[in-house]
């Protein structure tokens, strides 16, 4: 793809967060219909470098950048993301921005919907325009069709499941009609694979429309398979741009953390006793846009459980439902005995911990410090971190308690941050998604739930973080339920999957079973049909 | 040397430095228009030390995000309560304000715990809710002054025989009880330090900051922060939530009491009605956001909102020859509270 003038070239970039250096010297150029893949470690830069082409208020709230960006033949300096859209950019972030009390339609065109002609604004101007509900609902239907899925586009966005919502947002840029570049922070890090070719399938039709795509994932088979050109990151600067027909998954991961990284662990021997840890006996639970039905299982002692199944099928609401996030009935025993429901405080007594799949709203206290996010569960709930004064009266914060404990899990889980003392929110969201585990981790329960466990963390940083697990299960024997969209992960990792197809299980297998097994489960138990379709067209491609 | 001034900057917040330097530009000016800077010094601090228990009522509330506590008032009467009260019995000197304070607080503590269950229904919306309070708790004290069965001939009325009075001297009960404990005087008089009244304000800063250093000090603080996060951790949200504007209406309660005694009168009726705004005012100038606040925003804050509003006047006055203090002081005082209420603050730690 010979281009005469590139759309996008990004000259000496560099950018410094109060002495603390995250790009120096970024420089690439990307033409008009190209896709091009941006990898790198946690903490590389990656979403750095993508607010500073959007004219993110963080990029300017601290200080501006260095270095110069031309986009479509002129210099680039976006003082607002309302100059970067006007230009023909279009950014999907790494957490969600939908409005949540808003409709899929009213989030796609909000700002751009569809008008009609009053008689009020002949008095009152264009403001006055009745809106055209109509006209929205199939420009809302046309974008979301554009990009492979479908959904009633009257759904809340509230009550969307996660992917859902990814597709929504990528939607939204899409029917802006002028987009020339469309920027993807890790789209694809909440969907099941299936979900995520379809996306990459959209993907492609784009550019050969001639929008050019900027696409970061941790996924790196994904990056080889969809993108033209591939640049890599380590902190902050640019150490290779390659095209994918001249590397593989493991020289990009090698690049990337600048060591060799080992391939997946091998399986684990189970730790897994007869004594059963949970019982959960029809459990249904209303959780928005994950609603569960009917879910019955048991957990034994020891045991790494799996709940895989595809997005909004209701996988993430069993977890939810069982720590008291949402409103949740039938029955849940822990070690035989019966336990409250709707009472976090109850599900945190019985010795169990939740790390959320949500990690902004439920996982993370974004204003405090890391050693904060880390002890405030276990101090809530078993006075660790505490100091007994005046004889148990008082009930003294032990700060230096907590400094030690965030320093060890700094240590432990490779969190990239200047001090313990950093603001979750100036983390980048693998470090974000580490500082979650380790505040379930310094719990110590008997009963671990995790949700997403690697999403959006890094090849290097995934070993780690399932090792983690691993040797929490076989060290402290946790019974660990992993809810996850990957099933390799679930299967590298845990004794038994379970597949939850709308709000019920439909299958519980050992995780040796083969892979064809679990796909066959997601789809109700029936030939899949879309899913090899999609397949068969991947295989062409 | 660079690196140090803009790391001061930095932490202190361009606003607040801009103010500072202002003040600090008023005390170099007075002695220019016959202003003497050690009076002047002098009344500054005696207002901090009347104002800043008032000023960290904001505290609490504003760490568990019910926001700025625009429903002080209804502390206020609280305080006023007590004060009447121990007129009322005619108990005089530290006793009396002891007193004073013993009947407010659980007064102030029974209206915040009703305060609070009206907050935790609107949640969002807290600021706006507390103000109509604040004001309806005035309107309401308005009709129970006149009703309330109090018949000490210091404070009703001289001619209708039931009712209290719109201001009540505290002159031979209380008055300045706490300021003059341990004062001290310089220079003839012309410099006078409350050293008592600043004893029981850095007490009270104190207690505050120790209360956040507790257990239950950090989960309301994580409420505050983020309530979904917090109820993950199985913190009962509404019940931080209350405790919290529990606080910041006891504070309000004592706040008044301390305000009283060195004013040496006690207002009653609208008295309360327009007593929000300057503590506002003064904790968002001291740096604070809308949900954050340290011990440092108080001190900071309250000290250069009062600094300004005695030094201004007095400097404006004599340089035009003309008594238009009170005119001035309306202007500035207003000016800074619209002026702090527009800047959203980001707090540094
Ligand atoms: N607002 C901020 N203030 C201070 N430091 C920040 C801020 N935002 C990001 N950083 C720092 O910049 C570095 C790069 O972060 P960035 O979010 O760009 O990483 P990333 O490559 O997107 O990583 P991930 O794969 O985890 O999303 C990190 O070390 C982070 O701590
Ligand atoms: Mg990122």
């Amino acid at each position: 793809m010979a281009q005469l003038e590139p759309l996008l070239t990004m000259e000496s970039v560099g950018k410094e967060f109060f002495g603390n250096r995250v790009l120096s010297d970024v420089t690439f150029s990307l033409g008009r219909g190209e896709i091009l893949g941006l990898v790198g470690e946690n903490g590389a830069g990656k979403s750095t470098l993508m607010n500073i082409l959007f004219g993110m208020p963080v990029i300017s709230g601290t200080g501006g950048f260095e270095g110069k960006i031309f986009f479509d033949g002129r210099e680039a300096r976006f003082s607002s993301p309302f100059d970067a859209i006007d230009a023909g950019i279009g950014m999907v972030h790494q957490e969600f921005s939908l409005l949540p009390g808003f409709t899929v339609t009213e989030n796609i065109l909000l700002n751009r919907e569809s008008t009609k002609y009053n008689l009020l604004v002949e008095v009152f101007g264009d403001r006055l325009r009745t809106l055209d509900r109509k006209d929205m609902r199939r420009r809302a239907e046309a974008a979301v069709s554009a990009v492979g899925f479908s959904i009633d586009p009257d759904t809340l966005a509230s009550e969307m499941p996660v992917g859902h919502k990814q597709f929504t947002e990528i939607a939204r840029e899409i029917d802006r009609s002028h987009t020339k570049l469309l920027v993807l922070d890790e789209p694809t890090a909440v969907l099941a694979e299936s979900e995520a070719e379809m996306l990459v399938q959209s993907l492609r039709g784009l550019s050969k429309k001639g929008i050019s795509i900027i696409f970061i994932s941790h996924r790196l088979q994904e990056i080889i398979d969809l993108c033209d050109k591939i640049v890599v990151l380590r902190d902050g600067s640019i150490v290779k741009e390659t095209r994918p027909a001249e590397t593989d998954i493991f020289q990009i991961a090698n690049l990337m953390v600048g060591r060799n990284v080992e391939s997946a662990a091998e399986r684990r021997r189970s730790m897994a006793s007869t004594d059963v840890a949970l019982d959960v006996d029809k459990l249904w639970v209303d959780m928005p846009g994950e609603t569960v039905r009917d879910a019955t299982f048991s957990v034994q002692k020891g045991e790494i459980f799996g709940i895989g199944g595809l997005a909004g099928q209701g996988k993430l609401g069993i977890a939810n439902g069982i720590m008291g996030l949402f409103a949740a009935g039938g029955s849940v025993s822990v070690k035989g005995r019966k336990m409250r429901l709707n009472d976090p405080a109850a599900s945190l007594a019985s010795d169990m911990a939740f790390v959320s799949e949500d990690r902004r709203g439920v996982g993370l206290l974004l204003d405090e410090s890391i050693d904060w996010n880390i002890a405030f569960t276990a101090m809530q709930v078993h006075d660790k971190f505490v100091k007994k004064l005046l004889g148990g009266l008082v009930k003294w914060r032990d700060d230096a308690a907590m400094q030690a404990a965030a320093e060890e899990y700094i240590k432990i889980l490779d969190i990239k941050c200047t001090s313990h003392r950093q603001r979750a929110v100036e983390l980048s969201g693998g470090n974000q998604q580490k500082v979650c585990l380790a505040k379930a981790f310094v719990v110590s329960p008997e009963i671990l739930f995790v949700s997403e466990p690697t999403r959006g963390i890094d090849v290097g940083a995934k070993r780690l973080v399932l090792d983690t697990l691993k040797r929490v299960n076989e060290e402290l024997g946790t019974t660990i339920i992993i809810t996850s969209s990957e099933l390799e992960e679930l299967r590298s990792l845990c004794d038994r999957i379970a597949i939850v197809d709308s709000g019920r299980i439909s299958g519980i297998r050992p995780a040796t079973d083969p892979a064809p097994e679990f796909g066959l489960l997601m789809m109700g138990g029936e030939l899949p049909e879309t899913g090899s379709d999609i397949d068969a067209k991947g295989g062409d491609a | 040397m660079g690196g140090h001034v803009r790391k001061f900057i930095e932490n202190a917040g361009w606003p607040r430095i801009i103010i500072g330097l202002f003040l600090l530009s008023l005390y170099a000016a007075a002695p220019f228009v016959n202003v003497r800077v050690l009076t002047s010094l002098s009344d500054t601090l005696v207002r901090v030390g009347m104002n800043g228990v008032l000023v960290l009522a904001m505290v609490p509330m504003v760490q568990s995000g019910c926001g700025l506590n625009f429903g002080l008032p209804l502390g206020i009467i609280a305080g006023l309560l007590g004060a009447t009260t121990s007129v009322q019995f005619e108990a005089r000197g530290l006793a009396g304000f002891g007193f004073a304070i013993l009947v407010a607080v659980p007064i102030a503590a029974a209206l915040g715990f009703a305060y609070a269950q009206i907050l935790n229904r609107v949640k969002g919306e807290e600021m706006m809710i507390a103000t109509y309070v604040g004001f309806s708790s005035v309107a309401v004290m308005c009709m129970a002054w006149l009703l309330l069965p109090f018949d000490s001939p210091v404070m009703i009325w001289g001619y209708g025989g039931t009712g209290l009075r719109t201001t009540i001297s505290t002159e031979g009960f209380w008055r300045h009880v706490l300021s003059d404990f341990a004062a001290f005087g310089l220079d003839g008089g012309a410099f006078y330090f409350p050293t008592g009244m600043f004893l029981f304000f850095f007490m009270m800063l104190f207690l505050v900051w120790a209360f956040f250093r507790t257990k239950t000090g950090t989960a309301i603080t994580a409420v505050g922060s983020n309530p979904e996060f917090a109820r993950a951790s199985g913190i009962d949200v509404n019940r931080m939530r209350t405790i919290s504007v529990m606080l910041s209406t006891v504070l309000g309660a004592l706040g008044i009491l301390v305000y009283d005694q060195s004013f040496g009168f006690i207002q009653l009726y609208m008295g309360p009605l327009y007593m929000a705004f300057p503590a506002v005012a003064a904790i968002l100038l001291g740096g604070a956001s809308v949900n954050k606040a340290t011990m440092v925003n108080v001190v900071v804050g309250t000290f250069l909102f009062q600094g300004i509003l005695t030094m201004t006047p007095s400097v404006i006055n004599s340089l035009l020859q003309s008594d238009m203090s009170e005119v001035i002081r309306i202007i500035v005082s207003n000016g800074m509270i619209l002026y702090a209420l527009t800047r959203k603050t980001q707090v540094k730690r």
